[in-house]
C-alpha cells in the first residue's frame, strides 16, 4: 500500500512543485546573469538582491486581465497553453534524480518510475509539446501568432531528427532504453558517454537549444520581426503558462543531457580511483549540479551569441547536424560491432 | 476486474473521440480530436503491455503524422460556411454497401476469433527469445521472423523520401 501509492504520489507532488519553483527560480538566475553579462544589476529591489522577484512576477502575472480575441477560437485558445505545458511535466516521471536512498527505515528510488521504454517516451512526449506552439498561433486568428507558430514547428520538426538520431547512438552504446538502465550502463563502463560520444554529445546541446526555442534559435519569439512570436495575443496566466512550459522544457533538456552523457547521479570520473572520496556528495545532488551547469550554459549561451537568420537555422540544422548525427551513429555501429 | 474497467473506459473514449472526429465542424478541432484518439490508443496498447508500440504510436502518429495534417489544414485555410452539397456522381449506395461489407468482415473476423482456440505458434515464439523486455523482443523478431516484410517496408519508405525530394525539387 505505501510502496505502490504513498510515496509514488508523494514523489509525483514533490518533483511537481520542485520543478514549478526551480522554473521561477530559472527566470530570475536568467533576469541576473544576463544583467550581469551585460554591466547592469539586475532585479533588486524586491527582497535581498532580488531574491523575491519570482514571488511578485506570479502574482503580476495572475493579477493581469486575461484577453482573449475575439474572432480567436476560444477553445483551441485556452487549450494551447496546457498543451505546451503538460509535456513538458510529465516527462520528469521517468527522469532519474538518483539512485536508492533509505529513508524510514525503507529503501526508495530517487525516480518515479523506471519504464522499459523510457528514452522513447521523453522523445515522444516531446514531441506531443509543438502542439502547443502550432495551436497558440492557429488559434489566435493573427498574422505574426501564425508566422511564428510555423517557423516554431517547423524548426522543431527539422531538429528534432539531429536530437532523434543521437539518441540512438547513446541507446547502441547502453543497449537498453531505460534511463536508469544508461546511467547504470555508464557506471559498469566507468565512462560518461560524454566522453566517447562528444559529436553526439555537441550534436543534442545545440539541438536542445533549438528545440527549447532559445537564443540563439529563438526565432518564433523574434521580437524585431514577429512583436513576440507565438504568444504575441495571450495575456495574463495563459501567458505565463507559455512562459513557464519553455523554462521547464530547458530543466527537461538539461535533466535528459545529464542522465545520458553526463553519468546522471554519479559522481564525475568513477573510473579514477584517487577520486572516488567524491561518493560522500549524495548522487542527488550531482544530478541537480550537473543539470545546473547546462542550465547556466543555456542562459550565458544567450548573452552571448546573436540570433541566427531563419535560412540559416535550416541549413545547419539538416545540412550539418543531420549528416553528422548520421555519421556518428554509423561509426558508432561499426566500431561497437569490430570491439564485441 | 480492474482491467476490464480500463479497457471499456478507455474504449469508451476512443470510439466517442472517433465519432468526434467525423462530426467536428471545424477541421482543426477535429485533427485535435484525432490526436486525443490516439492518445488512447497509445493507453490500450499500455494495457497489453505493448510499452513500445504505444509510445511509437505516440511518436509517428501523434508527433509526427498529425502535425503534419495540421500544417496542411493551416495553410490551405478551410474556414468555409458548411453549404448543401449536393454532387450528383455521389453513389451513396455504393458507400453504404462497402460500409456494410466491412462491419461483415469485422463481424466475421470477430466471431471466428471467440469460436477458433487461440494461436499457440506465437507463444511458442516467444518463449524462443532470449529476451525479455517488450522493445528486445519486438527487434528480435523484426530481425528474425519477419526480416523480408521489414526490409521490404523500409524498402518502401525510402522510395517514398526519395520520391518526395523529387516532387519537391524539379531542378535538381
Amino acid at each position: 500500500m505505501i510502496d505502490s501509492f504513498v510515496f509514488p504520489l508523494l514523489k509525483i507532488l514533490i518533483v511537481l512543485n520542485a520543478t514549478l519553483v526551480g522554473v521561477t527560480y530559472m527566470v530570475l538566475l536568467e533576469r541576473k546573469v544576463i544583467a550581469w553579462a551585460q554591466s547592469r544589476l539586475g532585479p533588486m529591489r524586491v527582497g535581498p538582491y532580488g531574491i523575491l522577484q519570482p514571488i511578485a512576477d506570479a502574482v503580476k502575472l495572475m493579477l493581469k486581465e486575461d484577453i482573449t480575441p475575439t474572432r480567436a477560437d476560444k477553445w483551441v485558445f485556452t487549450l494551447a497553453p496546457i498543451i505546451s505545458m503538460v509535456p513538458a511535466l510529465i516527462i520528469y516521471a521517468v527522469i532519474p534524480f538518483g539512485d536508492h536512498v533509505q529513508l524510514f527505515g525503507r529503501s526508495v528510488s530517487l525516480y518515479i518510475t523506471d519504464i522499459n521504454v523510457g528514452l522513447l517516451y521523453v522523445v515522444s512526449v516531446a514531441s506531443v509539446g509543438v502542439y502547443g506552439i502550432i495551436l497558440a498561433g492557429y488559434a489566435s486568428n493573427s498574422k505574426f501568432p501564425l508566422l511564428a507558430s510555423l517557423r516554431a514547428s517547423a524548426q522543431l520538426i527539422s531538429y528534432e531528427v539531429a536530437v532523434t538520431l543521437t539518441l540512438v547512438s547513446v541507446i547502441l552504446m547502453s543497449g537498453t532504453l531505460s534511463m536508469v538502465g544508461i546511467v547504470r550502463a555508464q557506471e559498469s563502463s566507468h565512462m560518461w558517454y560524454a566522453f566517447v560520444q562528444p559529436l553526439a554529445f555537441v550534436i543534442f546541446f545545440i539541438g536542445g537549444l533549438a528545440e527549447t526555442n532559445r537564443a540563439p534559435f529563438d526565432l518564433p519569439e523574434a521580437e524585431q520581426e514577429l512583436t513576440g512570436g507565438f504568444h504575441t495575443e495571450y495575456s495574463g496566466m495563459r501567458f505565463a503558462l507559455f512562459f513557464l512550459a519553455e523554462y521547464a522544457n530547458m530543466i527537461v533538456v538539461s535533466s535528459v543531457a545529464t542522465t545520458l552523457f553526463l553519468g546522471g547521479w554519479l559522481p564525475p570520473f568513477p573510473n579514477i580511483g584517487f577520486l572516488s572520496f567524491l561518493h560522500f556528495i549524495p548522487g542527488w545532488i550531482w544530478f541537480l549540479f550537473k543539470s545546473f551547469v547546462f542550465l547556466y550554459i543555456f542562459i550565458w549561451v544567450r548573452a552571448t551569441l546573436p540570433r541566427y537568420r531563419y535560412d540559416q537555422l535550416m541549413r545547419l540544422g539538416w545540412k550539418v547536424l543531420i549528416p553528422l548525427a548520421i555519421v556518428n551513429l554509423v561509426v558508432t555501429a561499426i566500431i561497437k560491432v569490430a570491439l564485441s | 476486474m480492474g482491467e476490464a474497467i480500463a479497457f471499456y473506459t478507455i474504449s469508451a473514449f476512443i470510439l466517442g473521440f472517433a465519432v468526434l472526429v467525423v462530426t467536428a465542424r471545424d477541421t482543426v478541432h477535429s485533427i485535435l480530436f484525432l490526436v486525443a484518439d490516439f492518445l488512447f490508443v497509445a493507453a490500450l496498447y499500455v494495457l497489453l503491455h505493448a510499452e513500445f508500440l504505444a509510445v511509437i504510436q505516440l511518436l509517428v502518429y501523434a508527433g509526427g503524422i498529425v502535425v503534419l495534417y495540421l500544417f496542411v489544414v493551416m495553410l490551405v485555410n478551410l474556414k468555409r460556411p458548411a453549404e448543401d452539397y449536393k454532387d450528383p456522381r455521389r453513389r451513396s449506395a455504393l458507400g453504404f454497401g462497402l460500409a456494410a461489407a466491412i462491419l461483415a468482415e469485422l463481424a466475421a473476423i470477430g466471431a471466428w476469433s471467440y469460436t477458433t482456440p487461440p494461436h499457440v505458434v506465437a507463444e511458442s515464439a516467444s518463449t524462443a527469445m532470449p529476451f525479455t523486455g517488450n522493445t528486445e523482443q519486438v527487434g528480435w523478431l523484426l530481425y528474425t521472423s519477419y526480416l523480408i516484410p521489414f526490409e521490404i517496408a523500409s524498402m518502401l519508405l525510402l522510395v517514398a523520401m526519395i520520391g518526395a525530394i523529387i516532387l519537391a525539387k524539379r531542378e535538381l
